[in-house]
C-alpha cells in the first residue's frame, strides 16, 4: 500500500529531486566552472513527465492527501511544460543578467514542485502547504535581480499582499474544519451535501474566505492590485513562468475545491464568482487598452484571462470544465512564449519592454517578430489559433449554461483585448524605429527552440484540438 | 482539389513573408500571381466539373479533416462548392488575379522587401476571402472573416508612414471588430439553439419550423446579430463609416477590397444563409431597409466629393447597399448578379482611378485634372465603359444585374424601397459622369501635378499615396519634376488589366438576361439551389426560397418588366444627361447650386457628420472612461504613480520602508479588503 502511495507523488518527487541536485551542483562547483544546471532542472521535470504519462488513468492516491487522478496529471502536464520552456527562455536571460544559476533554477524548480502539488492535493491543508511552497519561491525569484528597485519593490509587494491573502485562506479551512471536522475534500463534500440550502451561515463564510484566498492568487479583480505591480518588476522570464504556472496551479485547486467539494452550494458560490468574473474581464481588458508597457499590457491581459477562466468554471458543465482545461494549456503556451520574446530581447541594461522598444522589430528580427504576432493572436482569440478554441468552448460553455450575460462580456471584451494585442503586431510591422534606442541584442538560439516548440503548440492547438480536448474532457470527467 | 484554391495563395504569401525581402521584384511579384492564376485555374476547372453535375446536385463538399469534435458538438474543417461558391471563388480568383498582375506595375517604384511586403499580404488576403466563400460552415466561414479583417487592416494601413493611412487601417479594423462582436454572438446563439454550425444542416433544421413573427425568436436574433457582422465587412449603416477611408491604401487595395473581396462576404454570408434569413421576415426587412438607406445617403454623398477615390469608394457603399436590398426582399440570385457585375467595373472603375493617379503622380483631387482624354486615352475609355456600366446604361453588364434588383423589390410590393433603389440609380449616373467629366473632359486646371508636386504633406486629401513610400528615394523627386509636361498611359501590365476588366464590364450580365427581352437568365438558374434547402438524400427539395418562375409566367409580369426596364433605362440615360448639362456646359451651375444650399452643400460633403457624430457619442467616451476613468482614477494613481515617480530615484532598501509609508500596499490591501467585505457581506446579510 505504502508503494502505491509514492506512485501518486512521483512527479512532484522528481522535481523536488532534480531542484535538489541542482543546489547541490550549485553548492559543490568550483568558483568560475559552469555546469549544465539548467539541463539537470530539464532531466528532473523530463523525468515528471514520463511519470505522468505512466500514472495516466491509474488514478493514484498517495497518502490519502494527494490524488494523481488525471485531472491532476493534465495540469501537471501544463505546469511541466511551463517549467521546461522556463528553463529554456532563463538560460540566456541568466548568462545576460548575471543571476546566481544555482538559486534561480532551484527557486524555479521547488515552486513547480509546490504547483504540482497544489494541483493533486485533496486536503485543504496540504493545498495551503503547496500554496505556500510556491509562493515563496515566487517571491524570491521576483526579486532576483537585486540590483533593480523594481524588482526588489515588486517582489516585497506580492510578498506582503500574498500573506494577506493567505491568512484568509487558513482561516476559511479553519472554518471549514470547525464544521465539517476535517480538511480532506471528499469528507467536506459529504459533509455539506447533507446540509440543506439554508445551513448554518458559517458555511458562508467558510465560502467566501476560501473563495478570497483562491481570487488573489488567479488575480480576480478586487484582489488583482500585485499583479501589473509584480508582473512588470519581476524580469520578464519570471513574469512568464509566474502568470502561467501559479494561475494554472490556483486555478487547479479552485476548480477541483469548488467543483468537488463544494460542489452541494455551487447555488450560493456561482453569483459571486460570476460577479468576479464580469468584473475582472471587464477590468483587466479596459485598463490594458491603455497601457504602453508590454509587460504591463500583458499584465492585464492575463488578469482578463483569469475571467474568461472563472467564466467556464461558473458554467461548471461538461464543456466549461473541459473548457478549463484546454484553456489553461493554450494560455499557458502562449503566455510563456509571448514573456519570452520579451526577455529575449532585453539587455542588462535596458529591459526593452516599452511598446516603442518594439517598433519596426520585422526589420531587425523577422522570425521573433512572426513567432510573437501568432502569440498575440492567440491572445486575442483570434482563429485559428490555440487562444480562439479555448475562447470558443469558453463562451459555448456559457451559453449553454444560460450565462448569456457572462457570454456577451466575454465576447465583447475578448473583442475589445485584441485592439491592444494588435497595437504591438503594428509597432512590429508598421512602424520604425525612432531616436537613439539601440538595435536589440541577438537571441539565443535556445530561447529561439523555446519559442518555435511554443508556437507549434499553439498552431497545433487551433489547427487540431480534438485529441486534447478529448484528453481534457476525459480527465475533468474523472473527479467531477 | 478544393482546398489547394486558398491553399494557392497561402503558399504564395508564406514564400513572400519568409524569403520576400532577398528576392527580386520580380520574383516576388511573379510569385504572388501566379499564385493566384494557379488558384483561378482550379477554381475554373472545379466549376466545369461541377456546372457538368445535374442540377439539383451540385455540390462538392470535400471534408479536410475534424477540427473540433468533443461530445456532441463535431465541427469538420469542410469546403464547399456549389454554384454560388462557384460564382465567388471565380469572382475572387479571376478578379483578383488581375488586380495581382496591375500591382505588379503599380507597385513598382516600392523598395523589394516593401514589394515583397506587400505582395505577402495581397495574397494572405484573397486566401482568406477563399476560405470564406468556400467554408461549409459558419467557423470555416468565420476563419476567412477574421482573416481578410485583419489582412485589411495590414493592408489599408500599407503606407503606415502617411498618418491619414495608418488610422485608416485603424479604423477599418475597429468598426469591423464591433461587427464581429455581433457576428461571435449571432453563431454562439446559433450553435446552442440548434446544435450545428453546418449551412446545410442549419437550413434543414430551420426549414422544419415555420418563419418567426417579431424579433425575438432564436433564429431572427441570430439572423439580426450575423446581419450587424454583415453592415461591418459589408460597409453598410451604421458601420460603413470605415469603407471611405480604406481608400487610403494602394489603388489596387481599394479595388480589391471594393470590387472582389472583403465587402462582398456580407452579402455572400446572407446568401449563403438565404433559407435561415427568409425564416426571420423581421430581419429580412431590416436588411431591405438598411441597404435602401445606405444606397441613397452613399449616393448623396457621392455627389459632393471631390477626390477621386473618395467618390468610388462612396459608389461602393451604395451599390452593396442595392445588393443587400436585393436580399432583404428575397432575390438572393439579383443580389449575387449584381454583387458579380460590380465586381468587374468596381474594379475596373478603381484601377482605372489607380491608372489616373499613377499618371499625375499622386493627385487624387478632381478639381485638379481635366482633360486628360487626350493623354490618357486607354484609361479614359476603358474608365467610361466602366461607368456606363455601373450607371446602368442598357446592354452592359451593370444594367441587368440592378435591373433585376429594381425588378424585384417592385414584385415584391416594395413600392417606397423601389422609389429609393430608383432614385439611387440617378444619383449613380450623375455622379459616375461627374467623375467622368471633370476627370477626363474639358481643359487641365490649374494646381495640377507640376506645382503640386513641392507642397505635399499640408492636409489629408491632398497627400499622394505614395509619398510615405518615396520619401527617401533621391530618385523620385527628379522624376516628379517632368510630370506636369507629358503624361504617361498605364503602362503594359495595368492597361492589359483594364482592357479586360472593360470586356467584363460589357459582357458580364449576358449569363443574366432576363425573359422579359428574350434571354436567359442563367446565371439566376444555376444559383438557385444554393438559396434553397438542398434536396434531402433523394427527397425533395423542402422549401422552395425562391418559387422559380415557370416558363407560363403571366404575360403581365413580362409586360410589367419592360416597362420597368424602360424606366430604369430612362433614369440611367436622364442621369448621364443631367451630368453632362452640368459638368460640361454649365460648370457654374453646380457651383451655384453649391452656394445656394450652402447647408445642405456642407452637409453632404461632410458625409452627414455621421465621423463626428460616432467620434462625439462613441469613441470619445470610452476613451475617457479607459483612461482618465478605470485607469488613471483607479489603477494608474495608486500603482503607477508610485512605480514612475519614485520607484527609480530610491534605492532598494528605503525604497521598501517607503512604499509602507506613502501607504500604496495599504491602497493594495484595502482594495483586497473592500472585496472580502464584499463578498463576506453578501453571504451574511443577504
Amino acid at each position: 500500500m505504502l508503494n502505491a502511495s509514492f506512485d501518486a507523488i512521483v512527479p512532484m518527487l522528481c522535481v523536488t529531486l532534480a531542484a535538489l541536485a541542482v543546489m547541490g551542483a550549485e553548492a559543490f562547483r568550483s568558483k568560475g566552472e559552469n555546469l549544465p544546471i539548467g539541463g539537470l532542472g530539464i532531466v528532473g521535470l523530463l523525468g515528471a513527465g514520463v511519470a505522468t504519462v505512466l500514472l495516466w488513468d491509474r488514478n493514484a492516491t498517495g497518502f490519502g492527501v494527494i490524488v494523481a487522478d488525471n485531472f491532476a496529471l493534465f495540469i501537471t502536464a501544463v505546469l511541466l511544460a511551463v517549467g521546461v520552456l522556463t528553463i529554456m527562455f532563463s538560460s540566456p536571460v541568466i548568462q545576460r543578467d548575471g543571476l546566481p544559476k544555482g538559486e534561480y533554477y532551484a527557486l524555479v524548480l521547488f515552486s513547480i514542485a509546490g504547483m504540482i502539488m497544489m494541483a493533486s492535493a485533496n486536503d485543504l491543508l496540504v493545498i495551503f502547504i503547496a500554496l505556500e511552497i510556491l509562493s515563496i519561491a515566487v517571491y524570491v525569484l521576483t526579486g532576483i535581480r537585486r540590483d533593480d528597485a523594481r524588482a526588489t519593490e515588486a517582489s516585497f509587494k506580492y510578498f506582503l499582499l500574498g500573506a494577506f491573502s493567505s491568512a484568509f485562506f487558513l482561516y476559511g479551512i479553519a472554518f471549514t474544519y470547525g464544521l465539517a471536522g476535517s480538511t480532506r475534500l471528499d469528507r467536506i463534500g459529504a459533509y455539506l451535501a447533507a446540509q440543506s440550502m439554508s445551513a448554518n451561515p458559517l458555511i458562508l463564510v467558510a465560502l467566501g474566505l476560501l473563495l478570497v484566498g483562491f481570487a488573489f492568487k488567479i488575480s480576480a479583480v478586487p484582489f488583482h492590485m500585485w499583479t501589473p505591480d509584480a508582473y512588470e518588476g519581476a524580469p520578464a522570464v519570471v513574469t512568464g513562468f509566474m502568470s502561467t504556472g501559479v494561475k494554472a496551479a490556483a486555478f487547479a485547486a479552485f476548480a477541483r475545491v469548488f467543483l468537488s467539494a463544494f460542489e452541494p452550494f455551487s447555488a450560493e458560490w456561482a453569483p459571486m464568482v460570476w460577479l468576479l468574473a464580469a468584473a475582472t474581464m471587464i477590468l483587466g481588458t479596459v485598463v490594458g487598452v491603455a497601457q504602453s508597457n508590454l509587460k504591463r499590457m500583458l499584465a492585464y491581459s492575463s488578469i482578463a484571462h483569469g475571467g474568461y477562466l472563472l467564466v467556464a468554471l461558473v458554467a461548471a458543465n461538461d464543456i466549461g470544465k473541459a473548457a478549463i482545461l484546454f484553456y489553461l494549456l493554450a494560455y499557458a503556451v502562449t503566455n510563456v512564449a509571448a514573456f519570452g520574446v520579451i526577455a529575449l530581447l532585453g539587455t542588462r541594461e535596458a529591459a526593452n519592454d516599452d511598446l516603442r522598444d518594439y517598433a519596426g522589430l520585422w526589420h531587425t528580427h523577422p522570425a521573433l517578430a512572426a513567432l510573437m504576432t501568432v502569440c498575440l493572436l492567440s491572445l486575442g482569440g483570434l482563429p485559428p489559433t490555440a487562444g480562439f478554441i479555448g475562447k470558443w468552448y469558453v463562451f459555448s460553455a456559457a451559453i449553454s449554461a444560460g450565462y448569456y450575460g457572462l457570454a456577451i462580456i466575454g465576447v465583447l471584451t475578448s473583442v475589445i483585448s485584441v485592439f491592444f494585442y494588435l497595437r504591438v503586431v503594428v509597432m512590429m510591422y508598421m512602424a520604425e524605429r525612432q531616436g537613439p534606442l539601440a538595435a536589440p541584442p541577438r537571441v539565443a538560439a535556445v530561447g529561439m527552440a523555446a519559442l518555435v516548440a511554443s508556437i507549434a503548440a499553439i498552431v497545433v492547438l487551433g489547427v487540431l484540438p480534438t485529441t486534447v480536448l478529448d484528453l481534457a474532457a476525459a480527465s475533468i470527467a474523472t473527479i467531477f | 482539389m478544393l482546398a489547394l484554391i486558398p491553399l494557392f495563395p497561402f503558399a504564395g504569401f508564406l514564400v513572400n513573408a519568409s524569403l520576400g525581402r532577398r528576392l527580386p521584384k520580380s520574383v516576388s511579384g511573379g510569385v504572388a500571381s501566379a499564385a493566384m492564376v494557379a488558384a483561378f485555374a482550379v477554381a475554373g476547372t472545379s466549376v466545369l466539373a461541377l456546372a457538368g453535375m445535374p442540377p439539383g446536385r451540385r455540390a462538392v463538399e470535400e471534408t479536410v479533416y475534424t477540427w473540433i469534435a468533443s461530445g456532441e458538438f463535431v465541427l469538420d474543417l469542410t469546403f464547399r462548392l456549389d454554384p454560388l461558391s462557384a460564382v465567388m471563388i471565380l469572382v475572387v480568383t479571376g478578379i483578383g488575379a488581375l488586380i495581382h498582375v496591375y500591382s505588379t506595375a503599380y507597385m513598382h517604384e516600392e523598395t523589394d522587401p516593401e514589394y515583397a511586403r506587400y505582395f505577402s499580404y495581397l495574397n494572405l488576403f484573397a486566401a482568406f476571402m477563399l476560405v470564406l466563400v468556400l467554408g461549409a460552415n459558419f467557423l470555416v466561414l468565420f476563419v476567412g472573416w477574421e482573416g481578410v479583417g485583419l489582412c485589411s487592416y495590414l493592408l489599408i494601413g500599407f503606407w503606415f508612414r502617411k498618418k491619414s493611412a495608418a488610422d485608416a487601417g485603424k479604423k477599418a479594423f475597429i468598426v469591423n471588430r464591433i461587427g464581429d462582436y455581433a457576428f461571435v454572438l449571432g453563431m454562439l446563439l446559433l450553435v446552442t439553439r440548434f446544435g450545428t454550425l453546418d449551412f446545410q444542416r442549419l437550413a434543414a433544421v430551420v426549414s422544419a419550423v415555420p418563419p418567426e413573427q417579431g424579433v425575438c425568436g432564436a433564429v431572427s436574433m441570430a439572423t439580426l446579430l450575423l446581419f450587424i457582422g454583415a453592415t461591418g465587412k459589408s460597409a453598410q449603416i451604421p458601420l460603413y463609416t470605415w469603407l471611405p477611408d480604406a481608400m487610403e491604401g494602394p489603388t489596387p487595395v481599394s479595388a480589391l477590397i471594393h470590387a472582389a473581396t472583403m465587402v462582398t462576404a456580407g452579402v455572400y454570408m446572407i446568401g449563403r444563409n438565404a433559407v435561415l434569413f427568409s425564416h426571420a421576415p423581421e430581419t429580412m426587412l431590416i436588411v431591405a431597409v438598411v441597404g435602401a438607406v445606405t444606397a441613397l445617403m452613399a449616393g448623396t454623398i457621392g455627389l459632393v466629393q471631390n477626390d477621386i477615390k473618395r467618390v468610388l469608394a462612396y459608389s461602393t457603399v451604395s451599390q452593396l447597399g442595392l445588393m443587400f436590398l436585393a436580399m432583404g426582399v428575397g432575390a438572393f440570385g439579383a443580389g449575387i448578379f449584381h454583387l458579380y457585375t460590380h465586381a468587374f467595373f468596381k474594379a475596373l472603375l478603381f484601377l482605372g482611378s489607380g491608372a489616373v493617379i499613377h499618371a499625375l503622380h499622386g493627385e487624387q483631387d478632381i478639381r485638379h485634372m481635366g482633360g486628360l482624354k487626350r493623354s490618357l486615352p486607354v484609361t479614359y475609355w476603358t474608365f467610361l465603359i466602366g461607368s456606363l456600366a455601373i450607371a446602368g446604361v442598357p446592354f452592359l453588364s451593370g444594367f441587368f444585374s440592378k435591373d433585376e434588383i429594381l425588378y424585384e423589390t417592385f414584385r415584391e410590393g416594395h413600392l417606397l424601397l423601389w422609389v429609393v433603389a430608383a432614385v439611387t440609380s440617378l444619383l449613380t449616373a450623375v455622379y459616375m459622369f461627374r467623375l467622368v467629366f471633370l476627370t477626363f473632359h474639358g481643359e487641365r486646371r490649374e494646381g495640377a501635378t507640376g506645382t503640386h508636386a513641392g507642397a505635399t504633406g499640408d492636409h489629408d486629401g491632398a497627400i499622394p499615396p505614395d509619398v510615405g513610400a518615396t520619401v527617401h528615394r533621391p530618385g523620385a523627386d527628379s522624376h516628379r519634376q517632368d510630370a506636369g509636361s507629358h503624361l504617361h498611359d498605364a503602362p503594359a501590365a495595368m492597361a492589359v488589366v483594364l482592357v479586360v476588366l472593360a470586356a467584363g464590364s460589357v459582357l458580364a450580365g449576358y449569363i443574366g438576361v432576363p425573359h422579359a427581352i428574350g434571354g436567359h437568365n442563367r446565371l439566376g438558374e444555376w444559383l438557385a439551389p444554393s438559396f434553397q434547402v438542398a434536396a434531402a438524400e433523394g427527397g425533395e427539395a423542402l422549401a422552395p426560397v425562391e418559387p422559380v418562375e415557370e416558363g407560363g409566367a403571366a404575360g403581365g409580369e413580362a409586360a410589367l418588366e419592360l416597362s420597368l426596364m424602360g424606366v430604369s433605362s430612362l433614369i440611367a440615360l436622364a442621369g448621364i444627361g443631367l451630368a453632362a448639362f452640368i459638368w460640361l456646359r454649365r460648370r457654374q451651375l453646380a457651383d451655384a447650386m453649391a452656394s445656394r444650399f450652402p447647408a445642405l452643400y456642407r452637409l453632404l460633403l461632410n458625409k452627414y457628420y455621421v465621423d463626428e457624430i460616432y467620434d462625439a457619442a462613441v469613441v470619445q467616451p470610452i476613451r475617457i472612461g479607459s483612461q482618465e476613468g478605470l485607469w488613471r482614477g483607479f489603477d494608474v494613481r495608486v500603482v503607477d504613480g508610485v512605480v514612475n515617480g519614485t520607484g527609480v530615484a530610491i534605492a532598494a532598501g528605503s525604497a521598501v520602508l517607503r512604499r509602507l509609508q506613502t501607504g500604496s500596499v495599504r491602497t493594495y490591501a484595502g482594495s483586497m479588503f473592500i472585496g472580502v467585505v464584499v463578498i463576506l457581506g453578501y453571504y451574511l446579510w443577504r
